[in-house]
């Protein structure tokens, strides 16, 4: 299975004096665009004032994306690792643009039905496969920060919605937020994400066979992180480590939600004293925004300490102290806003660093072999986790609060239950371990070992 | 294999920089100012 032409694995490959520096820049481009997808919310009103769509049916559009992220990302992943980047993310980049070009022509007659098709399912596909495209690429070529490399791609994705927020608010405002308001709307986002995805398309390169910076090739014996045994994403999910790992980042994600599924309501709830009503929505919105910040400067910040701190010690720290944060959060409720404020923010750090980090722990792990594979296998794990949070959270609150409960105490069971799942997901990673090699790539590691040791002693 | 040191990969390099860099101060600073509400009261 080999794409041919200018889009095949072999036209990719680097000349030497290629910069990888170029590669993350490339990747950024298709993480950006798709993270948009985080900004869906500011569509829901117009749609609901336009083609009269419930709240529920609004929201669908991105739940469908996200749940499609995840199946089409386990199942395009080995195709994705098999025809390479410059594939994927021309895949990627069709079918995003093109399920917006969809839902600007469902706007612009009427149909909701189709705007969930167009959106959510051919842009879900989008949304997969451009997110797993660039992340085995970045880590073959940064085998001495495969964190800091995944970092920057997933750190893009996280900041897709910063961007995507007030210029899609802005397009309605020049557009209008009628059905052609909207359909233009849609176009115009379809057609400049084309523009800007095409950049990752032309610059992604692979680095040569038996490539490795010069970094590596001076301190490789001193590296503290090695990539695992090579496996394949078949022989992978057979293993525990997966699946533990799939605990731990499903677990994660649902308490990351925790927050950020609520998180105007949560502040207001907490806070709920402000000069006036307009204050307090303002404070509600820059409370939104700091959240936002946290999420996609953890995704760089912690993922580029897992590089000297270990993949296992930072999901400790993510696991361990979240569970920590929510407990305060319990017992203190509303009598300090500075330690609610710094919890908050560690938390949806730890969020944004799980899914940042564990391309490079699945390395670790499972060697470069399918890594893109096993990324896109272990993404179920964030559709589960998609469904999983906003009901916990969603379902607890409208209960507190048709029993009248107010203020922080709407959340005491919902974060309860999140310090149960991090405590659960901290044991899981706590059972990690590298899985043994199959012995035929053990009987060839030993062999590059004795080679390497014998070349250095020639050396 | 060498780090790059090819002028056309540096013209290259800040070019895809702020391809994706212009775009994304905008969205940081949209959002950046929206945070002082939070502390006015």
């Amino acid at each position: 299975m080999q794409s041919v032409g200018f889009l095949s694995r072999d036209r990719i490959v680097a000349d030497v004096g290629w910069s990888r520096w170029l590669v993350p820049p490339a990747a950024l481009s298709i993480h950006l665009a798709i993270g948009s997808v985080y900004a869906w919310s500011v569509f829901k009103l117009p749609l609901h004032e336009t083609l009269k769509a419930s709240g529920l049916q609004s929201a669908l559009p991105f739940t469908f994306g996200i749940v499609i992220l995840g199946i089409s990302a386990a199942v395009f992943g080995t195709a994705v690792e098999k025809r390479g980047p410059r594939w994927a993310m021309f895949v990627a980049a069709t079918c995003f643009c093109g399920g917006l070009c969809v839902a600007a022509f469902a706007a612009e007659i009427g149909q909701m039905w189709l705007i969930i098709v167009g959106y959510g399912v051919i842009g879900g596909i989008g949304l997969g496969i451009g997110y797993i495209s660039p992340v085995s690429t970045l880590m073959k070529w940064f085998p001495d920060r495969p964190g800091m490399a995944t970092g920057f791609a997933i750190m893009g994705f996280g900041g897709g919605a910063l961007i995507a927020s007030p210029w899609s608010s802005q397009l309605m405002k020049w557009f209008g937020t009628d059905r052609q308001g909207l359909a233009a709307t849609f176009l115009a986002m379809g057609a400049v994400y084309a523009v800007f995805m095409t950049m990752g398309v032309l610059l992604v390169r692979l680095p040569p066979p038996e490539w490795e910076p010069a970094v590596v090739r001076t301190a490789a014996p001193k590296s503290p992180h090695a990539a695992g045994p090579d496996r394949t994403a078949n022989e992978a999910i057979k293993t525990p480590q997966f699946w533990l790992l799939w605990v731990v980042l499903c677990f994660n994600v649902t308490a990351g939600i925790g927050i950020l599924e609520r998180a105007a309501p949560i502040y207001r709830d907490y806070f709920p004293h402000a000069p006036s009503k307009a204050a307090l929505t303002a404070a509600a919105a820059g409370f939104v925004a700091m959240l936002s910040l946290a999420n996609s400067l953890g995704r760089i910040i912690w993922s580029s300490a897992s590089d000297a701190v270990g993949r296992k010690n930072m999901y400790r720290l993510y696991l361990g102290v979240g569970a920590v944060g929510y407990l305060a959060l319990i017992l203190a409720q509303n009598a300090s806003k500075p330690l609610f404020l710094v919890v908050c923010i560690l938390l949806l750090s730890f969020y944004g660093a799980g899914f940042a980090t564990v391309p490079a722990y699945l390395r670790d792990l499972f060697g470069y072999q399918e890594v893109g594979a096993i990324h896109g296998r272990l993404l179920t794990a964030w559709s589960t986790a998609g469904v999983l949070g906003p009901v916990i959270v969603n379902a607890i609150a409208d209960n507190r609060i048709a029993a009248g409960v107010v203020g922080p105490d709407r959340y005491r069971w919902s974060f309860a239950i999140m310090v149960v799942l991090l405590l659960i997901a901290l044991a899981c990673n706590e059972l990690i371990r590298t899985p043994q090699p199959p012995i035929s790539v053990a009987a060839e590691t030993d062999a590059r070992e004795s080679a390497s040791v014998s070349a250095v002693e020639e050396g | 294999m060498s780090e790059p040191s090819n002028p056309n990969n540096k013209v290259l390099g800040v070019l895809s920089w702020l391809w994706i860099g212009m775009p994304f101060t905008y969205g940081v600073y949209e959002l950046v100012v929206k945070i002082p509400a939070l502390f006015a009261n």
